[in-house]
């Protein structure tokens, strides 16, 4: 079977069931249309409860969808759940290996249910622990491994079956600086490789170092999508200021559209957020409108154009 | 432009057999523990009730005849459960261990008769270890015969097919920090009220009883023992056992594949 589109969705949506008293119950996606090109490295990025592991999840058959169609690879996630698993592989949030089994035959089981022969699969698990620095750790008990190790056995077993997708939940989550970036070397030579992978992150900078194009979703709808240049091109023009005050800074807002320069203003609790083409003359301008509405500016900040300032633009919050 | 190609789908035997070895595998490693855990308290209680009581003449010199087909039920039985619903709180626990399971290339009924298979089997391994012990501390036992093969067979197998499901289910729908309260409120009255320690028409005695225990799924493979190892004691007709046995395994089936589909998706 030969397809350009590795994911499809259309019009996904799950809602979990009510608990606890609720009403209604959660509404995890929105009607989510997504299309993923064979070879891709794809990013989600969105806050945590935007709907990206739950996304992930259905893509994945282990979340079954409210309503709506997803196809991975080819075959649609809840008519032919057993195809789309033969072809993929998960590196889910936390890691969660067989803790019955050590390091060597969590690679050694993966590989048989998957039909590997035992020859084949322990040449291929030996060279993955190689890769992944893990090769003095095959007899230890996945207990007696650090966390960062683990995320490591976590991507060799999704590697292990040589599937035709990869997904990534959060993988650098937890992590140390230098694993991140050893990680972030390891899916860079997968993608070279010409697998699809699909990494779901809430760090803009991981986004923005690794995927070919990212989807910004929120509150389980997609609210932009393209290459991290062409979104950060489309992020409200010029600078970020963000300036802290002292007290409610609604009535310094109204008026801060007019100061020179200044495209945009927004308020989150004490925090002004102009974006503006030239930020020093518009930081001086809106400090002097902040005392004459009597108002001490107490932090100032400044960020240039990024995926970050794009995401704020679109939904008025941070990220993390 | 790429092409994605995909390797043919595994056929469903090879993907059980490698779960099945898989579970094996944690199986024989915790070997000791294991029968320790499942077959002391039978074995404790042959001690007393099949070798001091008799010494002391509490109880009848026929007594251990009634007593060990018990005993070999109640290891079947709860070996079976105990090794499908206790590994089960591991794998649906915190992290979901069981997620490399549910991503193999199987449907979720595959991987959920995987484990009841893996119960019988070691339910057979408790039963088959218990057996010669009972044997050796009791001595010879009046009317324990092998004759019948076949049905010695059929109600360990059925027996420990019922149970397994009955642990797939514990496994599944009850909260993992209440595994403990099941087999305190659960399995220690089914152990007590299953005819283990007596024949069912034993129970004439107390009609109430006689009839409420039936709810109780030991007493078949208790009475299923008895009639096909010692078939000289009153027991139930075998026909019997062997329906009602069926009818369990696919009650608790059922039952426990919709927890365990319950558990493993959401």
């Amino acid at each position: 079977m030969t397809t350009d589109a590795a994911i499809r969705t259309r019009a996904l949506r799950k809602v979990y069931p009510a608990s606890g008293g609720k009403p209604s119950g959660i509404v995890a996606l929105e009607g989510l249309d997504l299309d993923v090109r064979a070879g891709e490295f794809f990013g989600l990025l969105g806050p945590n409860g935007a709907g990206k592991t739950t996304t992930i999840g259905i893509l994945t058959t282990r979340v079954r969808p409210t309503s709506g169609a997803a196809s991975v690879a080819g075959a649609d996630v809840v008519k032919e759940p057993v195809a789309v698993k033969q072809r993929i592989g998960v590196v889910p949030q936390r890691p969660n290996p067989d803790r019955s089994l050590t390091v060597l035959e969590n690679l050694l089981f993966h590989a048989a249910y998957f039909g590997i022969p035992s020859k084949v699969a322990l040449a291929r698990a030996r060279q993955l622990l190689e890769e992944l620095g893990l090769a003095e750790r095959g007899a230890a008990k996945v207990d007696e491994i650090s966390g960062g190790q683990q995320q490591r056995l976590m991507i060799a077993r999704a590697l292990i079956h040589e599937p035709s997708v990869l997904f990534l939940d959060e993988p650098t989550v937890g992590l140390d600086p230098q694993a991140r970036l050893a990680l972030w070397e390891i899916l860079r030579g997968l993608h070279a490789e010409g697998r699809t992978i699909v990494m779901t992150t809430h760090y803009m900078e991981e986004a923005d170092r690794l995927c070919e194009r990212v989807a910004i979703v929120d509150h389980g709808r997609l609210l932009a999508l393209d290459s991290p240049g062409a979104l950060k091109a489309r992020a409200p023009g010029g600078t970020l200021i963000e300036l802290t005050l002292d007290g409610d800074p609604a009535p310094v807002a109204e008026s801060a559209r007019t100061v020179p320069g200044v495209l945009r203003a927004d308020v989150e609790g004490a925090v002004l957020r102009a974006y503006a083409e030239r930020p020093g003359e518009a930081i001086a301008g809106l400090i002097k409108l902040a005392e004459q509405a009597g108002r001490a500016v107490t932090h100032v900040a400044l960020s240039p154009p990024s995926l970050e300032t794009l995401f704020m633009s679109l939904t008025g919050r941070r990220l993390d | 432009m790429n092409t994605v190609t995909h390797r043919p789908l595994v056929p469903v035997g090879r993907v059980f057999w490698a779960l099945l070895r898989r579970d094996l595998r944690v199986a024989r490693r915790e070997l000791p523990y294991f029968l320790v855990r499942t077959t002391l308290q039978p074995i404790l209680f042959v001690v007393v009730f099949g070798y001091l009581l008799p010494k002391m003449n509490f109880v009848q010199r026929g007594y251990s005849t009634a007593l060990l087909p018990g005993i070999l039920a109640i290891s079947l039985a709860f070996s079976s459960i105990q090794s499908v619903a206790l590994p089960m709180v591991q794998d649906f626990g915190f992290t979901k261990e069981i997620e490399d399971r549910l991503l193999a290339p199987a449907s979720a009924r595959l991987i959920a008769f995987e484990k009841v298979v893996a119960g019988v089997l070691q339910g057979l391994v408790a039963a088959v270890f218990v057996l010669p012990i009972a044997r050796l501390i009791m001595g010879p036992i009046a009317g324990l015969t092998v004759t019948d093969f076949g049905s010695v067979i059929a109600v360990t197998l059925l027996g420990a097919t019922a149970f397994s499901a009955l642990g797939l289910l514990m496994g599944t729908a009850i909260q993992p920090q209440q595994i403990g309260l099941m087999f305190s409120v659960i399995v220690a009255p089914m152990i007590f009220f299953g005819c283990a320690y007596y024949p069912w028409q034993g129970l004439s005695a107390v009609p109430v009883f006689k009839y409420a225990v039936l709810i109780n799924p030991l007493v078949y493979v208790s009475e299923g023992m008895r009639g096909a190892l010692t078939p000289a004691l009153p027991h139930m007709p075998l026909g019997f056992v062997f329906l009602a046995l069926a009818f369990i395994t696919v009650v608790f089936w059922i039952w426990g594949l919709r927890a365990f589909e319950r558990r493993a998706f959401s």
